[in-house]
């Protein structure tokens, strides 16, 4: 037992000395951070407003028609052929033709551009042609202009689990469906990350042939044991740094919003326009994640997710220790790590359905199955899980452990001796009947 | 004993590596274990350190049946050796000798003997891949040897080694014998089985087919053949047969015609030739060596 602490002592040091290692706990969280702050960042910046010409040959459009936030709109009467030559120069990015029988053939708009259009631009010209159309075929049609305003309107919804005692949470599917691809997604790195360290520092110790005076002193299985356990202690720091970097930062990050320009630009929008200042709420990252948290069950997301990630490591890990056993160099590896990356790889493939439906046939064994389910199961846990779910798949996970660390260790004690041996799977499979 | 081997057998999926091997290596010896390549030296050793376990068969070690916690009075240098290339000298070496069981503080204090004793202190802080071969090498003797073991197996401990780190390394196994270690010592090079063993055996063909004390094993082999040296004209004579002759420095090998009448072939020599020089011819390890495997093929 002594022993296995030092290997473990040893697996932790080296690693956590490595500049690497620092330099991934610091990126990690300013990556994250940045992944939110970017986008309200650009949100708030000034747009430059696009201008565009438009031949109205309908004659339907007044200059009070066209108007749009991003797009400033001139109307021209020009011929058409003058235009073409004149748009670029005269700094639009585009002109729009609209034909004489505009409110038949509609389908006869065509925009002139030097560029193509980006699909927002084209949209929000289309947005405008479309709007005073519809307005006028409605007036045709006899509706008032009044009436037309009042059918104006935008449904929203708020969804709500119900839980089997009555409770009612306001949940978030977007934001379950986010928490699910974060959770996925970091189980899915994590594990090909530290299952791959793990196989590596197998090879380091075979082809360095450091091995065998290792093993005269320690049991092969025990090795194997402290190299998995010591490589998975610096996955855990590593997260414990993400978490408290990732909090730090969002901190004085939100210092310096609440003080910039930014934030200030986003009051006076909000000042201006209270129906935009709500939908700014609403549609705000940060209210988002607060819904999220709101309706999640942290302890269990978490528990869970600590959960999922040291067995799904520790499954993989002795998989992949078995493969570097097996191995004298990493290239030799790669023909052999693809057997063990494939599940971990349908697992995530799998899990992008499972986010679709939680509750499908398909997510339910993606969940169970000891292979995918640490990826499936977290992308489930946010959505809520029965319990009985939960322990059947915890106990097939460890199942699944205890029966690829029993195989891993029978390959690994053999392996680690050979040498000069081209190695198939199907040597690999003799191993497992090895006698001491 | 410090050692006793009974009737170990070890087999592979494809072949028997050990068919039978029993062995006694006696306390405070350095002992020679031979044998050509694929003779099963190796499968022998890593039974010893536990590594694998026998088939068939046990070993003792100081009279008690082997057991894990016998792996720290045992040191050993595998044929092929190394060390973790991004760890410091000094860290590994700790890791090393706490591994074989000794304390922090224990191991601290030996290692820093080691280091005074072979003149190496400033090398506590780099890192391995900045040593030469022979830093390496002398890195390697002073991990196996740091806690102290009752029994150091050697495996081909001088391939690789320059001849000053070659000398350091048999004094220093020299040394440890004085202390009453004793060292098992698995070699093909026959020049330091003559200098340095007191006893071997030979394996051939995963069976040990030679074994004794070194003087005793080369008595058994003399052929009762001497060496001779002289002026004049050496003929045929009823007390020795002639071996073979050089007459280009006037000496031949003789051999007798009786085990051990030597004065009866002195007398006969002498009647013929002015002898200069009579001397017994004690086989050498290497043809005793190739003498056996070659029987025993």
């Amino acid at each position: 037992m002594n022993k296995i602490l030092l290997v473990i002592q040893r697996e932790y040091l080296t690693r956590i000395q490595k500049k690497s290692f620092w330099i991934a706990s610091l990126l990690g969280p300013i990556l994250i951070t940045a992944i939110y702050a970017v986008p309200i960042w650009l949100a708030t910046q000034d747009k430059e407003v696009k201008r565009i010409e438009i031949l109205d040959e309908s004659g339907l459009f007044q200059t009070t028609d066209l108007v749009d936030k991003e797009v400033e709109f001139k109307l021209v009467n020009k011929p058409v052929s003058d235009l073409k030559g004149s748009f670029s120069k005269e700094g639009y990015t585009a002109f729009v033709h609209l034909p004489k029988d505009l409110l038949t053939h509609s389908e006869d708009i065509k925009i002139y551009s030097e560029k193509n259009l980006s699909l927002p631009l084209k949209s929000s010209i289309e947005r405008v042609i479309e709007k005073k159309v519809r307005a006028i075929l409605m007036k045709d049609a006899g509706i008032a202009s009044e009436v037309y305003e009042k059918t104006q309107i935008e449904v929203s919804s708020e969804t709500i689990t119900v839980s089997e005692m009555g409770d009612e949470t306001s949940s978030s599917s977007g934001g379950a469906m986010i928490l699910a691809g974060v959770m996925g997604m970091l189980l899915y790195i994590t594990l090909l990350l530290y299952g791959s360290q793990v196989m590596n520092g197998v090879i380091e110790e075979k082809s360095s042939r450091i091995i065998e005076v290792i093993i005269s002193s320690i049991k092969p299985h025990q090795l194997m044991l402290g190299k998995i356990l010591g490589v998975g202690m610096v996955g855990l720091t590593q997260f414990l740094l993400w978490i408290v970097l990732t909090i730090g930062l969002s901190q004085v990050a939100s210092t310096f919003y609440g003080t910039s320009p930014v934030k200030q630009k986003m009051e006076q929008i909000k000042k201006g326009d209270p129906e935009v200042a709500k939908k700014m709420d609403d549609a705000s990252p940060m209210a988002e994640v607060t819904k999220v948290i709101e309706s999640t069950n942290i302890p269990l997301v978490v528990g869970g997710f600590l959960f999922y990630f040291l067995f799904g490591y520790l499954l993989y890990s002795s998989l992949f220790a078995a493969i570097g056993s097996a191995v004298e160099s990493a290239a030799e590896a790669q023909q052999f790590t693809f057997i063990v990356m494939l599940p971990i790889i349908l697992a995530f493939i799998m899990a992008q359905f499972t986010m679709q439906d939680p509750d499908s046939t398909m997510a339910f064994w993606a969940s169970m199955i000891p292979f995918t389910s640490p990826i499936n199961m977290m992308v489930r846990l946010p959505y809520g899980v029965p319990m009985w779910e939960l322990a059947t798949s915890m106990i097939l996970l460890v199942l699944g452990f205890l029966g690829c660390s029993w195989v891993s260790a029978r390959i690994y004690r053999v392996g680690i001796l050979m040498y000069g041996k081209k190695i198939t799977v199907k040597e690999m499979a003799k191993w497992l009947f090895y006698k001491g | 004993m410090i050692l006793s081997i009974q009737n170990v057998v070890k087999r592979y999926a494809d072949h028997t590596a050990l068919a039978g091997v029993s062995l006694e290596i006696p306390k405070g010896q350095i002992f020679g274990l031979l044998g050509p390549n694929g003779a099963g030296k190796t499968s022998l050793i890593r039974i010893i350190n536990q590594i694998t376990a026998p088939d068939e068969g046990q070993v003792l070690f100081d009279g008690e049946l082997l057991q894990p916690k016998h792996v720290e009075q045992i040191g050993y240098l595998p044929e092929e050796r190394g060390l973790y290339k991004k760890m410091k000298v000094g860290d590994q070496l700790m890791y090393l000798a706490q591994l074989k069981g000794l304390s922090k503080a224990e191991a601290l204090s030996r290692l820093k003997d080691w280091f005074i004793r072979l003149d190496i202190k400033d090398w506590w802080n780099k890192p391995v891949d900045d040593l030469s071969k022979g830093m390496q090498q002398k890195t390697q003797f002073i991990a196996t040897v740091v806690h102290e073991p009752k029994l150091l197996i050697l495996d081909e401990p001088f391939s690789g080694f320059d001849p000053i780190n070659a000398n350091m390394l048999k004094d220093e196994i020299l040394a440890l014998k004085e202390r009453g270690t004793t060292i098992l010592f698995s070699t093909h090079r026959m020049e330091s089985v003559e200098e340095l063993c007191d006893s071997i055996a030979l394996i051939n063909h995963s069976q040990v087919v030679l074994t004794g004390e070194k003087d005793e094993v080369r008595n058994r082999f003399k052929k009762h053949a001497y060496e001779v040296r002289y002026s004049g004209d050496l003929g045929e004579s009823k007390a020795f047969e002639i071996i073979s002759k050089a007459p280009e420095n006037n000496s031949a090998i003789i051999k007798l015609a009786q085990p051990d009448q030597t004065n009866q072939a002195i007398a006969a020599l002498i009647k013929q030739v002015d002898l200069f020089e009579f001397k017994d011819v004690i086989p050498s390890f290497n043809d005793i060596f190739i003498q056996v495997v070659g029987e025993t093929k």
